[in-house]
């Protein structure tokens, strides 16, 4: 064995350490970073002042709320149909939390979820987050 | 039975029974005249008001503050971006020295120039003829505030908060009266403003059904005197004035 391979063998073998250890921190921090993540990130708080009485099924909520709602929306502005099943001010009078009276904040029924999703939910700058009773009361 | 005959029959009797109570304050005609909550606004409503200025009493704000509270609108403490969808003028002749006053609002054009100029199609009137701000779609560049020859748009400037659930506003777009839309979608049949002069004791504002006949409105517009205000414009606004 000439030194010169010895060497090259020695190199070989200090190159695959040194890219097994890099892979090796890699996946620690990895994990590090998950955990951090998901203590950032708890599950929403969904509390349901009225269970049992939705508009719709609560797999069809999550998913369509905001198509529901667009439709609504539409009916109430341009043709003056202001029914309930779909309506905004219909949500909020339900959800509308028994603590705050608000669908906003951060346990909110809307915002705690909105928050979790990353979605932003501008609903509430012209609309009333507070049922009509609520708001009544609220001072100006 | 022939189409005339049938529309005449149908008409005496809508006659006879117009006058009948079926329940203690309710008649049929009141019935008759409401839209169902689920069926859309029709075209064969024109809603308007006739404001006599005869009897508007100079000095008195009660329309203006009725307006404020019913649709949430706040004083700031800055009257020049303040949101005002109703305010009152004061009018005098230099000749005669004739002093009076009235108030002035959005006036529900049928050819509003705030819908030609909107770029979104957010401004936009109604089957009913009132005239309206879908805000989901305004942009706030404020084409009809500048189109408007009544200066009856106002533009949000800074963030609400507290809005009224039925009035929904909010910073960037801009808005106007509404003739209490939703006062009128929930068939109250009278706006804020008119019930608030009834109630200070003028009666200067008539509202109601411009299509209707029989209705206060169109009742006193037979009667009296009255015009609109930039007739030259041919708006063909829905707000008439009397004794200008």
């Amino acid at each position: 064995m000439t030194p010169g391979r010895a060497t090259l063998r020695g190199r070989l073998t200090l190159r695959v350490a040194s890219a097994l250890l890099v892979v090796l921190a890699a996946g620690a921090s990895l994990a590090v970073w998950a955990s951090v993540v998901h203590a950032r990130a708890p599950k929403p708080v969904v509390t349901i002042e009225r269970p049992g009485q939705c508009v719709e099924a609560t797999d069809v909520m999550r998913r369509d709320h905001m198509k529901l709602l667009l439709h609504q929306r539409d009916r109430t502005m341009r043709e003056g149909v202001r029914t309930k099943p779909h309506s905004l001010a219909g949500c909020v009078e339900c959800h509308a939390s028994a603590k705050t009276g608000s669908v906003l904040g951060e346990q909110g029924f809307c915002e705690s979820c909105h928050r979790y999703a990353s979605v932003k939910l501008d609903c509430f700058e012209c609309h009333a987050s507070k049922p009509e009773r609520v708001s009544a009361r609220a001072k100006p | 039975m022939s189409e005339g005959s049938r529309r005449a029959f149908l008409s005496t009797a809508a006659a006879a029974l117009a006058g009948v109570a079926i329940a203690p304050g309710i008649r049929l005609i009141e019935i008759a005249g409401a839209r169902a909550p689920e069926e859309a606004a029709s075209a064969k409503v024109r809603w308007g008001m006739l404001i006599d200025t005869a009897k508007c009493a100079t000095g008195c704000t009660e329309c203006v503050k009725a307006c404020n509270e019913e649709n949430g609108l706040r004083d700031t403490g800055r009257p020049r971006t303040d949101a005002q969808w109703i305010r009152k003028i004061d009018l005098k002749d230099l000749r005669t020295g004739r002093q009076h006053s009235a108030p002035v609002m959005c006036q529900h054009c049928a050819e509003p120039p705030c819908v030609d100029v909107c770029p979104t199609g957010a401004s936009f009137k109604r089957a009913d003829g009132i005239v309206l701000v879908d805000k989901h779609t305004c942009i706030g560049c404020r084409y009809c505030v500048m189109a408007c020859p009544y200066k009856a748009r106002s533009f949000i400037h800074e963030n609400l908060a507290e809005q009224k659930p039925a009035v929904p506003r909010g910073k960037g777009t801009v808005e106007g009266c509404t003739l209490c839309v939703h006062k009128i979608d929930r068939g109250d049949g009278s706006t804020a403003c008119a019930q608030a002069c009834k109630a200070a004791g003028h009666e200067a504002i008539v509202f109601g059904d411009l299509n209707d006949p029989q209705s206060a409105v169109s009742k006193r517009l037979r009667e009296i005197p009255s015009i609109q205000l930039r007739s030259d414009l041919r708006l063909n606004t829905g707000v008439r004035y009397s004794g200008i």
